[in-house]
């Protein structure tokens, strides 16, 4: 979960990181108090968590209050690849002799977190890399073993920053790690964090990625940085369709059908497991379909989730008919989703035989689901048929279906 | 042979006496020659017993009933306990660990994996379902229920590594069907680090003699494959491999997750795409449908080069 800008300065504050004195609002007339209080020219930054806002116009420099009150008022009311400003900070514009970057990752294939340093700062990181690679320093770090400062020294002293920078530097490093593991960070990233004329060094912007996961064990933090308990910062925000996904996944704790995206096809997909998911999904679309949803179901759901989902995707507006469909199954029953989406076909008015362009789930309890199936004239089919062969024929259908 | 497991691999259930794991117990005993569950682990209930295996309240509890060293162990607690559960494992001299926990925070994993590294022991997940060496045994709700194991997994040449459960069960059914047993199937899991990659695992198949060639399902996010493409290469792997890649569909959706909670296309490697580019590199032969999979397989096999 991406935070703000605003959100990541707090979270580096708090760590023991210098930042500047800055202020967030959703008010110009704050803004303007915030730049007074400052006193001297402030730089006014759109809080989105999309990317380009310096393009977009996100970012201006105000020299007095007054103008500061108006940019903010302008930054507030652009929107910046489709996302509206959670609100705006106002920074002090820092006087900065140079620029420098520092960063935490996971590296999956080794398992640790790994350090990034580089006194080339303000640009991305990854540009650096492959234009001045000499200049980006990293190093692993155990998972178990202390953390200590000679490990961001040698990071920052391998990149060939030495003198009093590096010695005010490794503090700043060590807690970047720190605050990387102690709040199950995917990311952590300070850039640019900028050296002033007096030698002292100040976090300037802050990109920070809390794992979802481990949101639970964070929430006092979120609390205080005011981060809702159902915000999902996803690349997008949820859609209607999406969260009433997520309400017939919470209608009780048995199997998951959820994970609901919304496309605008006019195949609804009833599918799963996780990986049989991602496989349908691309034959429906090899073969020329056009999904109306993504979505997941597995580890056993009841007969009232699978409904549920199947009627949820049944009404979506542009919907002509459903395909059932997951490879193998061995927890989930078979006759469960069986049940589930004839069900929801009836309790809807349609004929099951009709909507569902066809139900293939083999696997546990698959005698008592195709039974089920062939009372309801459901085309249907066993483990003989291949995910990509059911995925064709449910296109099939729908395109040979009156519109 | 097989790899990771044999006929007379020991191991204990941790978290036994949850629904799930009861379940999967029992399946383990079913099948095959049945497994050797020496022990379950749910602190506060020992004494109790699961379909005849005791229940302890401690691992060193079930070791020392046990009267020797316990191999394995199948954690099925819920996320917040996994981690001590595992160094508890781990500290008792269990070797193997499958992790069948979904949602587990990647600090914890990468702190289980740190510490299983340095006692020599070996993870396989979190969020996987298991290892299964067909008709001998399994350990981990792979295949589920005996029967249906039965059906899906046959003795063979073949081993079969994939990041998702279902879609190994699903692979290797369709393996079966065209006469090409399995080796040994392992479910590794789906999360962004996990115990045992493609590259980590290769080693044993290829000093596997039953072995000969490996089935691969694989999904965007992280740099597995990548792994997997430079191993294979840098060791002249006698082993022929066929890939199967979902969620193409995904490349077009930068910062969307689907399916498992590694599959992220955050940056250019992360693609499946690139991933597709990188396996064909090596040698590895990217299958579009699963159905191809056992014919391009076979083929490789029968030419008797890996690559």
């Amino acid at each position: 979960m991406r935070l703000f800008e605003y959100e990541a300065r707090e979270v580096v504050k708090r760590a023991g990181i210098p930042v500047t004195d800055y202020g967030f609002t959703t008010d110009p007339a704050e803004a303007a108090q915030i730049a007074q209080r400052i006193g001297g020219p402030t730089v006014i930054k759109s809080q989105v968590l999309s990317g380009g806002r310096m393009k977009a116009g996100g970012v201006k420099f105000a020299d007095t209050p007054e103008q500061a009150e108006a940019y903010a008022k302008d930054i507030l009311a652009l929107e910046i690849g489709g996302h509206t400003p959670r609100g705006v900070l106002v920074d002090p514009k820092a006087e900065v002799e140079q620029e420098y970057y520092a960063g935490v990752v996971w590296d999956g294939t080794r398992k640790q977190p790994v350090m990034i340093f580089s006194p080339v700062g303000g640009i991305d990181i990854e540009q650096v890399a492959e234009e001045q690679p000499e200049k980006v320093g990293r190093r692993h770090f155990s998972n178990i073993l202390p953390l200590s400062d000679f490990q961001a020294k040698e990071v920052i002293a391998s990149t060939g920053v030495t003198g009093s920078a590096l010695n005010r530097l490794v503090p700043i490093v060590t807690r970047l790690a720190k605050l990387f593991v102690d709040n199950d960070m995917v990311l952590a990233e300070i850039n640019p964090l900028g050296r002033l004329a007096d030698g002292s060094f100040v976090a300037l912007d802050a990109h920070m990625d809390m794992e979802n996961e481990a949101r639970g064990r964070h929430r006092k933090l979120l609390a205080d940085l005011g981060v809702g308990e159902e915000e999902t910062r996803q690349a997008r925000e949820a859609t209607p369709f999406e969260l009433a996904g997520e309400e017939v996944d919470a209608t009780d704790h048995r199997g998951v059908a959820g994970n609901v995206t919304e496309f605008d096809g006019n195949l609804g997909l009833v599918i799963g497991a996780g990986g049989g998911s991602l496989t349908l999904f691309d034959a429906v679309r090899a073969h020329g379909g056009d999904p109306a949803n993504y979505c997941e179901i597995g580890g056993n759901p009841s007969v009232a989730k699978a409904c549920g989902l199947a009627k949820l995707v049944l009404g979506k507006p542009g919907v002509d008919k459903i395909a059932v469909m997951m490879s193998i199954v061995s927890n989930t029953r078979v006759d469960i989703v069986a049940r589930g989406v004839i069900k929801a076909c009836v309790e809807l008015g349609y004929d099951p035989a009709e909507k569902i362009a066809i139900f293939r789930i083999p696997g546990a309890w698959e005698e008592e689901g195709f039974k089920i199936l062939e009372k309801y004239g459901v085309d249907y089919a066993d483990r003989s048929v291949s995910l990509n062969e059911a995925a064709r024929r449910a296109v099939e259908k729908i395109q040979g279906a009156p519109a | 042979m097989s790899i990771l497991i044999d006929a007379d691999t020991t191991f204990i259930v941790q978290g036994i006496t949850g629904r799930e794991a009861v379940n999967l117990t029992r399946e383990c005993l079913d099948y095959g020659a049945g497994a050797k569950v020496v022990g379950g682990v749910t602190p506060g209930r020992l004494g109790r017993d699961v379909h005849g295996v005791p229940v302890f309240d401690t691992v060193a509890q079930a070791v020392e009933h046990h009267g020797s060293p316990i191999y394995g162990s199948v954690v099925t607690v819920p996320p917040a306990f996994t981690k001590d559960a595992v160094f508890e494992a781990i500290e008792n001299g269990v070797q193997l660990i499958v992790i069948v926990t979904e949602r587990i925070p990647r600090r914890d994993v990468a702190e289980m994996v740190e510490l299983a590294n340095l006692r020599g022991a070996r993870i396989i997940g979190p969020n996987c379902l298991g290892i299964i060496v067909p008709d001998v045994i399994k350990m981990g709700g792979i295949g589920g229920p005996a029967k249906n194991a039965s059906q899906a997994y046959t003795p063979g040449p073949i081993g079969v590594i994939s990041r998702s459960g279902g879609m190994t069960t699903e692979m290797s059914s369709t393996l079966s069907a065209a006469g090409l047993g399995q080796s040994t199937a392992v479910s590794i899991g789906g999360d962004a680090i996990i115990g045992q990659t493609y590259a980590e695992l290769m080693p044993l198949f290829e000093a596997d003699e039953q072995t000969q060639g490996i089935v691969i399902y694989t999904e965007p996010g992280g740099r597995m494959e990548a792994e997997l493409a430079s191993w294979v290469t840098e060791n002249n792997s006698r082993l022929p491999i066929v890939a199967f890649m979902a969620g193409r569909f995904m490349d077009e959706m930068p910062g969307m997750s689907f399916g498992h909670a590694g599959t992220i296309v955050e940056g250019k490697e992360d693609t499946a795409g690139e991933k597709i580019a990188r396996l064909a590199q090596a040698g590895i032969t990217v299958a579009e449908r699963i159905e191809d999979i056992p014919q391009m397989i076979g083929e490789k096999i029968a030419q008797g080069s890996a690559r």
